[in-house]
C-alpha cells in the first residue's frame, strides 16, 4: 500500500433550503491511499455523491455550503485552497467521471478538441503535440479506429463508448486520484464488463488511485481494494473488500449484501431491511440506522456511536453491538 | 379462434410476434427503412408461473411487453390470452380484456399522475370499467392499498409524497384493482435502492401466492430475474436467443449470448473467480441487423453457416430452447 494521497477529516457539507440547513454529509471521514481502489458505497441520499462533488470543490456555493472539517489531498486542504488552485488541480491531479457520459461530454466539440483542451490546460504543448497524445489516450482506453473517434462527436458515439472516451480525457493528464461516480450505472451489463476491465487495468498500469462511488455491491467486490459503507451522511463501516463481504459488522452492512438477490443461491424469499431510506437531516440522534435495525437497543436511539476498529486491523465499524464485544471479550 | 389449440395451463402464448417501427425521412416521411424491434418472437406463459424475459438496452424486451397488451400495435403475429385471441381485438374489446393484464412500470416517478390523489389513482381503473358502487369502489381501494403494505390513511396524498419504493407500491395497487390473472412487469424494480428492491420482490412474490398472479417479468438484472421467475427467455436485438427454465439457464447456459451475458455480472463476492467472457464491440443498430444470427457479429464462437441463415429456436434438451447453429441447424 503507497502513502496517503487523500484523507477527509469529519467533513460537513450542508445545504441550505426552505426547510432548514440539511446535513448531505454528515462528518465523513475516508483515507484513500496511492494506488489503491476504493469503494465507496451507500444507498441514495447516503451523501456519496456529495462527498466526490466536496473533495473536487463543485459543491455550488449557496445553496452548498461547507461546515466543517479537511479534505486534505497529498497534505494541502482543499476546504481552503483558492479557486485559481483548485483549477490546476482539476483535470490534472484529481480527475473525475460521472454517470451520465453523455451530459458530461460538450456536444459542441469534437471528440480530439475535448482531450485537446483538457491537455492544454494542463500541459504546454502544441496543438499538434496534444493531438497525438489524444490519438494515443484514445487507443489506450480501447476504442478502435480512433482516427476517425477523434474527429466524431459525441452524439454518434453509444454509451460504452462515451464512457471510454470520458475515461481518456480524466485519465489524459495522468491524474493520481481519479473519481468515479457511478461510472457503469447507466451501461449494459456486457458494456459494464469491458469499462471495469479497463479501469482496473489502466489503475495497474497508471497506479491511479480510484474513488469508486456506487451502490452496486456487485461492482464493488469485483474491482475495490478497500470499502467504505455510507448511510445517512456518515461512514458506518470501512474495510478490505474481502472483510466487508465476509464479516460485516454493522447491521446495515449485513442486511445490504443480505438483500441482494444472487445468482449462485437459490432463496424463496429474500432478507430485506425494514423501512425507507431516510431523508438527510431527518435523524438527528441516536445512531442513524436504529430505526431500521433488527438489533436496536435504548443505547442507539440516543448517542451516536463512534467508528471504533474492530478485531480485525483496517476494519472499522460504527456500531454500539461492536464496542460491547470489545468490552466482553 | 380454437383454444383447442392452447395447451390446458397456457394462459398467454405468443406466436411470431412482430413489431416493427418504420424509419421515416425527408419532406413526405417516406418510409426507408425499418426498425425491427421485435422480430418472430414465440413464447408461452402457464398459468401462476412468472415468465422472465431479460436482455440488455434495445433488445426489444419492452416492446414485446408493451405488445402484449396492444400498447404498442404488433405488426405481425399473433397473441393468445385466456382462450382470445387478442391481437384481432377491437379496440373496444381489447379494452374490456385488459381488466384481466395489468402493468407495472419501471419509473415509478413517470407512471403515476402527480396532480391526482393516490385514491383517484386507483379507483380510476374500476370507474372506467364501471365497477362497483361509490362505497364498493371506496372500500376496494382502501383493502388494495392496506395488500401492498401502505395505510389508507395515505390515500389522499400526492404521488410526490411518497418515496420511490412507496411509489411503487401504489403503482402495484393500481394494476391490482381489477384484479388481473396476468401481470407485466417491465423493469419493475431497477430504479429502487438495494434495500427497498428486495421489499418490493417479496411483495410481488407474496401477491403472486395470494391472488394466483401469473407475471411477465421483464428485467436487464439477471440476479433479480433468476431469483423471481419460474422460465427466463433471453432475447438479444429483437429476437429470443435462448429459452429455458431457470436452474437449466442458469447452470447451463448454452447460447454464447447467455455465456457471456452470465459471465459479465458483476458477483458480490470478492473470492468469486472471474472467468469473464469479455464480448468485443457494441450491440448493432437494431435498424441495421446483422444477417443470418443476430449475434454473429459480437459471437466468440463464430462460424461461417452464422453469417448466412438465422439458427431457429429449437428444443436443445429438456425444457431448454436455443436459437444457435452450434447445436445443430433446423432448416430456417
Amino acid at each position: 500500500m503507497g502513502s496517503t494521497l487523500l484523507e477527509i477529516r469529519d467533513l460537513r457539507t450542508h445545504f441550505v433550503t426552505d426547510q432548514g440547513e440539511i446535513p448531505a454529509v454528515d462528518g465523513m471521514d475516508l483515507v484513500i491511499h496511492q494506488g489503491e481502489i476504493v469503494g465507496v458505497v451507500g444507498e441514495s441520499g447516503c451523501g456519496k455523491s456529495v462527498t466526490s462533488l466536496s473533495v473536487m470543490r463543485l459543491i455550488p456555493q449557496p445553496p452548498g455550503k461547507y461546515a466543517g472539517g479537511s479534505i486534505l489531498f497529498k497534505g494541502e486542504d482543499l476546504v481552503q485552497a483558492k479557486e485559481k488552485r483548485m483549477k490546476q488541480i482539476r483535470g490534472d491531479e484529481i480527475s473525475m467521471i460521472f454517470q451520465e457520459p453523455m451530459t458530461s461530454l460538450n456536444p459542441l466539440l469534437t471528440i480530439g478538441d475535448q482531450i485537446v483542451e483538457t491537455l492544454r490546460a494542463h500541459r504546454s504543448m502544441s496543438r499538434k503535440e496534444a493531438s497525438s497524445q489524444a490519438l494515443e489516450m484514445l487507443k489506450k482506453v480501447g476504442i478502435s479506429r480512433a482516427e476517425t473517434i477523434l474527429r466524431g462527436y459525441p452524439h454518434q458515439l453509444s454509451g460504452g463508448m462515451r464512457q471510454r472516451v470520458m475515461i481518456a480525457i480524466a485519465l489524459c493528464c495522468e491524474p493520481e486520484l481519479l473519481i468515479a461516480d457511478e461510472p457503469t450505472t447507466a451501461l449494459d451489463v456486457t458494456i459494464q464488463a469491458q469499462i471495469l476491465d479497463l479501469m482496473k487495468k489502466l489503475n495497474e498500469e497508471t497506479g491511479t488511485a480510484i474513488m469508486m462511488i456506487t451502490h452496486d455491491l456487485g461492482v464493488v467486490a469485483e474491482v475495490c481494494h478497500r470499502v467504505v459503507v455510507m448511510y445517512a451522511g456518515k461512514v458506518v463501516e470501512e474495510g478490505t473488500v474481502r472483510e466487508i463481504f465476509e464479516k460485516p459488522r454493522h447491521p446495515y452492512t449485513q442486511g445490504l449484501i443480505r438483500s441482494i438477490p444472487k445468482i449462485e443461491e437459490d432463496v424463496k424469499r429474500l432478507y430485506s431491511i425494514p423501512g425507507n431510506v431516510p431523508k438527510p437531516g431527518s435523524v438527528k440522534e441516536g445512531c442513524r440506522f436504529a430505526a431500521r435495525c433488527e438489533h436496536v437497543m435504548d443505547k442507539c436511539l440516543h448517542s451516536l456511536p463512534e467508528l471504533v476498529p474492530t478485531t480485525s486491523p483496517g476494519h472499522r465499524s460504527r456500531c454500539w453491538l461492536n464496542t460491547i464485544e470489545e468490552v466482553a471479550n | 379462434m380454437s383454444p383447442t389449440q392452447v395447451q390446458e395451463d397456457s394462459l398467454l402464448e405468443v406466436r411470431s410476434l412482430k413489431t416493427y417501427f418504420p424509419i421515416r425521412k425527408g419532406l413526405f416521411q417516406r418510409e426507408v427503412g425499418q426498425v425491427k424491434a421485435v422480430d418472430d418472437v414465440s413464447f408461452q406463459v402457464r398459468k401462476g408461473e412468472s415468465f422472465g424475459i431479460v436482455g440488455e438496452s434495445g433488445c426489444g424486451k419492452s416492446t414485446t411487453g408493451r405488445s402484449l397488451l396492444r400498447l404498442i400495435e404488433p405488426t405481425g403475429g399473433e397473441v393468445m390470452f385466456d382462450g382470445h385471441k387478442v391481437t384481432e381485438f377491437s379496440d373496444s374489446r381489447m379494452r374490456e380484456i385488459r381488466r384481466d393484464m395489468g402493468m407495472i412500470f419501471q419509473d415509478p416517478f413517470a407512471s403515476l399522475n402527480p396532480r391526482h390523489k393516490v385514491r383517484k389513482i386507483l379507483e380510476e381503473p374500476l370507474i372506467v370499467h364501471g365497477i362497483g358502487s361509490a362505497e364498493e369502489r371506496r372500500s376496494r381501494v382502501e383493502r388494495v392499498m392496506e395488500t401492498v403494505g401502505l395505510s389508507s390513511w395515505q390515500l389522499d396524498r400526492f404521488p410526490h409524497q411518497f418515496s420511490g419504493g412507496q411509489r411503487q407500491r401504489i403503482a402495484i395497487a393500481r394494476a391490482l384493482m381489477l384484479q388481473p390473472k396476468l401481470i407485466v412487469a417491465d423493469e419493475p424494480v431497477s430504479a429502487l435502492d438495494v434495500s427497498i428492491q428486495s421489499q418490493i420482490l417479496n411483495l410481488m412474490q407474496d401477491l403472486k401466492d395470494e391472488f394466483g398472479l401469473t407475471y411477465v417479468f421483464i428485467a436487464h438484472d439477471l440476479s433479480v430475474v433468476k431469483h423471481f421467475c419460474d422460465r427466463v427467455a433471453v432475447m438479444y436485438l429483437g429476437r429470443i436467443v435462448e429459452l429455458a427454465d431457470k436452474h437449466s439457464l442458469y447452470r447451463e447456459p448454452k447460447h454464447p449470448y447467455t455465456q457471456a451475458l452470465l459471465s459479465a455480472v458483476p458477483k458480490p463476492d470478492p473470492n468469486a473467480a472471474s472467468e469473464r467472457i469479455i464480448l468485443q464491440g457494441e450491440i448493432p443498430s437494431p435498424a441495421n441487423v446483422p444477417q443470418g444470427c443476430v449475434f454473429s457479429t459480437r459471437c466468440p464462437q463464430v462460424m461461417d453457416i452464422c453469417r448466412q441463415q438465422k439458427p431457429v429456436l429449437q428444443p436443445t434438451s429438456e425444457g431448454h430452447m436455443t436459437a444457435c447453429h452450434l447445436y445443430g441447424s433446423a432448416e430456417a
